[in-house]
């Protein structure tokens, strides 16, 4: 592979079984632009993801991947990272997968702060099970399994990240191109782990948060001139939940990946063909 | 004066139990005697009781009996919890100037030491379990000099003052007995020139991983596997190696399989809960052909069961667990050293097959500290094998027409290529979903049938090209045969010194694939299946396997089996056969 890839090297030959006009086609495009704008190739990038429709983008993007089971595919990004801190790892999941069955392995890998880029694609509805509500659809909306209205409170995904001590918080939304493959670019150069939840809409079972919903009530952050490095500012953006905000809304300058704290350097992919040097010295220290 | 000594000292949880015991077995183990150790402990922090047993001897000692030849008693239930087990020489050590009344009962040679006031002489009422431990070698007849040697290792980081604080209070738990006590105790401890080490079950897996090129770790705490996480953790390191404390199970086990796609030795472990949250992510393992290792380390169940307690009750589910099928390896060591060398093998069973590996070890094993000479582990013959890696040069021959690298290719071993993220022109994905060779999903009804019988064949190349023998013991003509797995071989091989009839004992490390034992039933007049579960799942297995009816001994109340209970419950067997025939 040559040192510089192009988008569409990041493209496999499998097509998309996505419902047309399915937001995880733009969400998918700006993740492969934003990896070959920022240097990377397929051999060297790494994307994991769990069940749903979002996980099925392994299969449409040509890299080193693993479709995982539900909700766990950010310990398995974490493992990929931290055992070869080189490769590149973006974790994509979906709302139910990354906030309901995932939701603790997310708490926990925000705070464990490993250096990679988690996408959500965020569709505020279950898709591939055919409509039944998410953790993040609003209180009142009927779904197959919510006929009177889900009657909970939907989880604020930028919310949980900042009180799990996140250093990168963003949002984008799928169909805004440009802002999207932007903000993904910089959740990728940013050291730590990084959220982006991307609206990504359902044009088959969710007729309230539409393509047209998202355009007609996002604010973007360049307009509002935010600073995301200071914590209070982003602290009353993200907890203003009348409003849906894209953009950075958080990014802590001074984080440093967890693989660093670790002092992982090295790929661990190289061992001694017969016991390490000094190995005896483990056995003596039994005496 | 029988050969062996059987030491305890037993208390509240909180007492320093467990670091006393250790120093002591220490001592001896340096003083170049073989020890044998087991603890009695509750799921508690603090209060309740607990023990740690120490059985010693010159010869080799593979496991524990019945008796008890000298008592340290820091509380009257210690004395209670034993009585079964003391005889009418056995020495009992208490504190009479504690609150507590010490009921000794007469039959038993009473030996009241002012633990806490001597000790507080010597630098600190901390110090009274070390007192006790003096007062024990003057009764053992064992030279203070090896308690010496122990208590430097154990406090030598902290500081001389320490060493000699610790040493004063042993020798006045000595003194005190040879002035107040003019008795003599019959007991002489020979000691030799050897140098043994001393390790536990768990403290073995993790040397086994290290030595074999483990660098990833990820587990999540839970009694008894946790040590295996203790011992890596710091020692990993210096290997260019991590350890993650996960957030759960599924965590755990998802971790190690991204450290294993990304190329590095991964492994975790657990017990019998965790394996349960772990299962789901084990069939991902199989149908990904990602190598990982699995260390088991069973106790009580099911549910939370009894955390602290002896049991093998999870042969069937590293065995059948998950739903589908999946091919799998299951390796079970018998001994301690075996756990070390299990372990080497696991890593290099899971890399050659790209098959998930579970090391079965149990609680009985993991928490008992044995010496061996350190030629044991003998790190010349350590072979580390990785399979079938490809690299920039090699990896053309796994491309498809259209260059595309094929991580699931069907090889007539059942075994594909590893292509390590970083390779070039090795990019792929791979999916617990039915896939293609090329990893992509299919519900091809073909390419399902190939990828099913691809990774089965696995299993029929291993079969044929490692060796799956098991260990070997007693009379291999013998008309009685004994079928064992796991941490029973020691206490069953002791058993066999004390049996009127002749036996022949197989010991099984190997429980997928495993060795075939038809000819062996066949040829035996009645076979016996020892085992520490209450339906006998080995048992099950080996009637399965060899179309044979077999003869069950089995415990399940919480402990392991002792070399006296066996000798009696097998020669009951055998006999109750000679009864019928005749």
């Amino acid at each position: 592979m040559s040192s510089q890839a192009h988008f569409t090297d990041f493209k496999s030959d499998k097509q998309p079984t996505w419902c047309p006009g399915c937001g995880d086609f733009g969400t998918m495009n700006g993740m492969m632009k934003a990896l070959a704008n920022t240097g990377n190739t397929p051999d060297d990038t790494f994307i994991c993801a769990g069940i749903g429709c979002s996980g099925k983008i392994g299969t449409y993007m040509h890299s080193y991947a693993l479709h995982g089971v539900h909700g766990r595919a950010l310990p398995v990004g974490t493992g990929v990272k931290l055992a070869n801190p080189d490769l590149e790892v973006m974790v994509a999941g979906g709302d139910g997968d990354g906030y309901s069955i995932g939701a603790g392995h997310f708490i926990h890998a925000v705070r464990r702060n490993v250096d990679m880029t988690y996408v959500v694609m965020d569709n505020r509805i279950y898709g591939l099970t055919k409509g039944q509500f998410s953790p993040t659809s609003r209180e009142e909306f009927e779904t197959s399994t919510s006929p009177e209205g889900t009657k909970q409170s939907p989880v604020h995904p930028l919310a949980l990240a900042m009180a799990a001590g996140g250093s990168f918080i963003a949002q984008s939304f799928s169909s805004d191109a440009m802002r999207h493959t932007e903000i993904i670019e910089q959740a990728i150069e940013h050291d730590g782990f990084s959220l982006v939840n991307t609206y990504s809409p359902c044009v088959t079972f969710n007729d309230v948060d539409t393509y047209d919903f998202f355009r007609d009530s996002l604010v973007d952050l360049d307009e509002e001139d935010h600073d995301p490095t200071d914590y209070d500012q982003a602290r009353q953006k993200i907890m203003d939940f009348d409003n849906i905000y894209q953009g950075v809304l958080y990014q802590d300058d001074d984080s440093v990946g967890y693989e660093k704290r670790l002092g992982i350097e090295e790929p661990m992919n190289e061992i001694p063909e017969g016991a390490p040097e000094g190995a005896m010295d483990l056995v003596r220290e039994f005496y | 004066m029988p050969e062996d000594l059987n030491w305890a000292v037993g208390g509240e949880a909180g007492d320093g139990i467990d670091s006393t015991g250790k120093i002591f077995a220490q001592a001896l183990s340096r003083a170049g005697r073989h020890v044998f150790t087991s603890k009695d402990f509750a799921s508690r922090i603090r209060g309740g009781y607990t023990a740690y047993k120490i059985r010693t001897s010159v010869d080799e000692l593979n496991s524990v009996v019945d008796r008890l030849d000298i008592l340290v008693a820091l509380t009257q239930r210690t004395i209670d919890e034993n009585l079964d087990e003391l005889h009418e020489d056995s020495v009992v050590i208490y504190d009479g100037e504690r609150s507590w009344d010490a009921e000794v009962p007469d039959e038993q040679i009473d030996l009241d030491v002012p633990l806490k006031s001597l000790a507080e002489d010597a630098g600190g009422a901390i110090m009274q379990n070390v007192v006790a431990l003096g007062a024990a070698c003057e009764v053992a007849g064992f030279p203070i000099e090896h308690l010496d040697s122990a208590l430097e290792k154990r406090f030598g980081d902290k500081g001389q003052k320490l060493v000699d604080n610790n040493q004063e209070a042993a020798r006045k738990g000595r003194d005190y007995v040879q002035e107040n006590y003019d008795h003599d105790f019959g007991y002489s401890l020979d000691t030799t020139d050897n140098d043994y080490v001393l390790l536990n079950g768990d403290e073995a897996i993790g040397m086994g991983a290290l030595v074999g090129g483990c660098r990833f770790y990820a587990g999540y705490p839970i009694t008894p596997a946790t040590n295996v996480m203790e011992y890596l953790t710091g020692r990993i390191d210096n290997y260019g190696g991590t350890v993650v404390q996960a957030e759960d199970e599924l965590s755990a086990i998802n971790m190690a399989l991204g450290a294993a796609r990304a190329g590095a030795r991964s492994m975790t472990a657990t017990s019998g809960p965790g394996i349960d949250l772990m299962t789901e992510t084990f069939g991902l393992i199989a149908t990904s052909e990602t190598p990982i290792v699995i260390a088991d380390v069973m106790r009580s169940g099911p549910s939370t069961g009894m955390p602290t307690k002896q049991e093998q009750g999870d042969l069937n589910m590293t065995l059948y667990g998950g739903h589908g099928e999946i091919p799998r390896f299951v390796l079970a060591p018998t001994t301690i050293a075996e756990c070390f060398h299990k372990t080497i093998e696991a890593f290099n069973l899971a890399e050659k097959y790209q098959t998930p590996v579970y090391l079965v070890s149990d609680l009985a094993m993991a928490v008992t500290e044995q010496t061996f000479s350190p030629e044991e582990f003998d790190m010349d013959e350590v072979e580390i094998d990785r399979g079938k890696v490809v690299d920039e040069d090699s990896i053309d021959q796994y491309l498809d027409e259209q260059g595309r690298f094929q991580p699931h290719y069907d090889a007539a071993d059942g075994v594909s290529p590893r292509a390590f993220p970083g390779t070039e022109q090795g990019a792929h994905m791979t999916t617990g979903l039915e896939h293609d060779e090329l990893g992509r999903r299919t519900e091809d009804t073909d390419e399902r049938v190939q990828q099913v019988d691809k990774r089965n064949r696995k299993v029929e190349t291993a079969q044929n090209e490692e060796d799956w023998s098991p260990r070997e013991f007693g009379d291999e003509d013998a008309e009685n045969l004994v079928l064992t797995w796991g941490s029973n071989e020691g206490a069953i091989r002791e058993a066999m010194q004390d049996l009127d009839v002749d036996v022949r004992l197989i010991s099984v490390p190997y429980m997928f694939p495993r060795p075939d034992l038809t000819e062996a039933v066949e040829a035996a007049e009645k076979t016996v299946v020892v085992e520490c579960n209450a339906t006998g799942q080995f048992a099950d297995v080996v009637e399965r396997d060899t179309l044979t009816r077999v003869e069950r001994i089995n415990k399940y109340n919480g402990v392991r089996f002792n070399a006296d209970e066996l000798a009696e419950r097998i020669t009951e067997t055998f006999a109750a056969e000679s009864e019928a025939k005749a």
